[in-house]
């Protein structure tokens, strides 16, 4: 198999389609949609200008000088994802989907959201193309990420918050798979990460793929080293695929927690066991009888106990190395980018800073590593001063 | 043949159709299972559709998922779902499918997890999210230990996915009354009727027909039978009953409301 290409919708043993039956035309639905845009012109040239004159692609490369002295080691570079429209990379690809829902005459948008990131790019995205949108967030996530639930009601979408199971992104993603099967007719599923059955990890990956591609571009070549953050795996696995047969080193970095020891993290593929989730086959933190574990995060986008299958198969496989990163090293990794180069970055993008960091000192100066910093940490003030306050951290 | 297949057989004689009871084992709590089960054998039911919960059933609605979530709460594992089930298969012969998520079976290896199911009683599985394109080893285990795998289709499932699921399906096909989830449904829509009839035609009478989701009524048993339907499905709606029931009363309860059921599968 190459890389990248799934056979019959697989990675190798992960992906598949594990779904309930009402939802399998509605998927070859969405395949066959998926197929068609992908070469379509026309499509691709609009999906371009909304990128360019909506969202504000390109977004920079950032050689972050101060962080690479501090660091004392290899160049580091900052994709700077966490400028586009909405902060954050989401809107890569919801602008994508929204408009694919658009030409398959879908009259409703439904999402879910962890920190809530993907339910305000979901709602502009579809807010700019005149789409009613409805995000599901875990009732834990609505009251940590209050800001993003008051953006989404501003934007005019209506948010659920979700008070099953755990009250985070997995539920929120259960009900929404509800929503779907209820009415499935008239509603498009806008899945924000690299996960779900086929074909959405494959047209995730594909509408993130843009910042891998650019990053090509602005480094004239490709990079020694690229970093990126894993929860679902969207913004890594579209940073990585562009340059998957390059032979440049592949690092995602999961949620730590509070250590892996401790069972609270969400580090699926440093410490999961393959299973079937949200229609996927997929690395998994679960019991001994594939009961699904509660997760644990300072950061509610990675606090997902699944992984996206070609993260999955990409582990696997050894074409990229996973690692983790604690909620401590993590605001250690938000205090020193937001000092040393005065960009506050998201909680989940602060995990590939903190990796970024402690191996740079380990490369020659004349190696690159190119960091993709996902979000801007606006609404995550909230979270780093109630951590702060209990944790006291003296100040560099 | 498996007991279902016999069950199936043994109602055409005496011109019935079949009455399948889900529950939720470990639901409100592992002694009361046995209970309800004796009530529901007493009312009637033809074939019990026993309950392992999933932390995340998304094809159940809220009253299924509640059940799923007391019966982990207090502690539901397989080992004990297997104990339950031997204690049911010494009282009784009545066939045993099991309900449960693909990660259930797929974490503990599908023939080991098969071996144990059959030895404990089992006689057949229902998988949700199991979908015919990644049944392959699933199905190949089941043979082997001649369990019965019954597919779930839904009123939007084209013809000839319709055959190819009935092909892979033993014991009795899963029609799925409703766009939606498991839950008590007001009203009977002219699709599912259009889609039962459809169904009878395609399957050919080669396979017995059950219909779930929302069902929960005599007056629904009822209009689904005459529709054409072999097999009716009431799940939430015993669990509604177990919710709102106290314990000495419940089994009298379940009986008699089974009865009920019952009597309207008969033609």
């Amino acid at each position: 198999m190459k890389i990248g290409m799934p056979k019959d919708g697989r990675f190798g043993d992960f992906g598949g389609k594990y779904i309930p039956e009402t939802l399998v035309p509605a998927i070859e639905e969405l395949e066959e949609n998926y197929q068609k845009i992908k070469s379509d012109k026309s499509f691709q040239n609009e999906l371009d200008y909304y990128l360019k004159n909506y969202a504000g692609r390109p977004t920079p490369l950032y050689f972050a000088k101060n962080l690479t002295n501090f660091a004392g080691g290899a160049k580091i570079y900052l994709k700077r994802e966490d400028l586009l429209h909405g902060g954050a990379h989401k809107i890569n690809n919801t602008l994508g989907q929204a408009l694919l829902a658009k030409k398959m005459k879908k009259k409703r948008i439904i999402a879910e959201t962890g920190a809530g990131q993907h339910g305000v790019a979901t709602a502009m995205a579809c807010s700019c193309l005149g789409l009613p949108s409805e995000v599901y967030m875990g009732y834990k996530d609505t009251v940590r990420q209050q800001q993003n639930v008051f953006r989404m009601d501003l934007l005019g979408c209506k948010v659920y918050p979700v008070k099953s199971g755990s009250q985070t992104l997995k539920d929120a993603i259960n009900e929404a798979i509800r929503d779907w099967i209820t009415n499935v007719d008239t509603t498009y599923y806008l899945l924000g990460s690299a996960v779900g059955p086929h074909p959405y990890p494959v047209m995730v990956r594909d509408f993130q793929s843009i910042i891998g591609k650019e990053i090509k571009k602005q480094m004239k070549n490709v990079p020694d080293t690229v970093i990126a953050c894993v929860g679902g795996g969207s913004n890594a696995i579209g940073t990585f695929y562009p340059m998957i047969d390059d032979g440049v080193e592949m690092i995602g970095v999961e949620a730590a927690g509070k250590g892996l020891k401790t069972g609270k993290h969400s580090a699926t593929l440093n410490a999961g066991k393959k299973g079937v989730l949200h229609g996927m086959m997929t690395y998994l933190l679960q019991d001994n009888d594939g009961q699904i574990k509660e997760t644990h995060s300072i950061s509610a986008g990675l606090d997902y106990p699944g992984v996206g299958p070609e993260h999955a198969f990409l582990k696997d496989v050894g074409k990229v190395e996973y690692k983790s990163a604690t909620d401590s090293e993590v605001i250690d990794a938000f205090l020193t980018l937001t000092r040393t180069e005065g960009i506050i970055p998201a909680l989940e993008s602060a995990h590939a800073i903190s990796h970024a960091i402690k191996i740079a000192k380990t490369k020659p100066k004349s190696d690159s590593i190119v960091v993709t910093l996902s979000g801007r940490g606006d609404k995550d003030i909230d979270i780093v001063k109630q951590y702060l306050r209990k944790n006291v951290k003296n100040s560099r | 043949m498996s007991k279902i297949q016999d069950k199936f057989k043994e109602l055409k004689s005496k011109n019935e159709k079949a009455l399948i009871s889900y529950i939720m084992t470990g639901f409100p709590n592992e002694n009361a299972t046995l209970s309800i089960v004796r009530g529901l054998v007493k009312g009637g039911a033809d074939i019990l559709e026993l309950g392992f919960p999933f932390s995340d059933p998304i094809a159940d609605g809220p009253v299924i998922q509640n059940a799923s979530t007391v019966s982990l709460n207090k502690g539901a594992k397989i080992e004990k779902f297997f104990k339950i089930v031997k204690k049911i298969r010494k009282e009784t012969d009545i066939p045993l499918v099991l309900m449960t998520y693909t990660n259930v079976l797929y974490t503990h290896g599908y023939s080991a997890f098969m071996l144990k199911a059959k030895s404990a009683g089992i006689d057949g599985l229902i998988l949700p999210d199991m979908s015919i394109e990644e049944s392959k080893e699933y199905l190949k285990s089941a043979k082997k230990n001649n369990l019965d795998t019954i597919f779930l289709v839904s009123p939007n499932t084209k013809n000839d996915r319709l055959k190819k699921i009935a092909k892979a399906s033993t014991g009795f096909l899963y029609l799925v009354a409703v766009f939606g989830t498991t839950g008590v449904q007001t009203k009977i829509h002219k699709y599912t009727i259009d889609a039962i009839k459809n169904a009878k035609k395609v399957v050919n009478r080669k396979l017995p027909l059950g219909i779930g989701f929302g069902v929960s009524t005599p007056v629904d048993v009822k209009k689904y039978v005459s529709a054409g339907v072999d097999a009716v499905i009431v799940g939430s709606a015993n669990l509604k009953i177990i919710e709102n029931t106290s314990s000495s009363k419940l089994q009298n309860k379940i009986t008699e409301y089974t009865k009920k059921l019952k009597r309207s599968t008969r033609i």
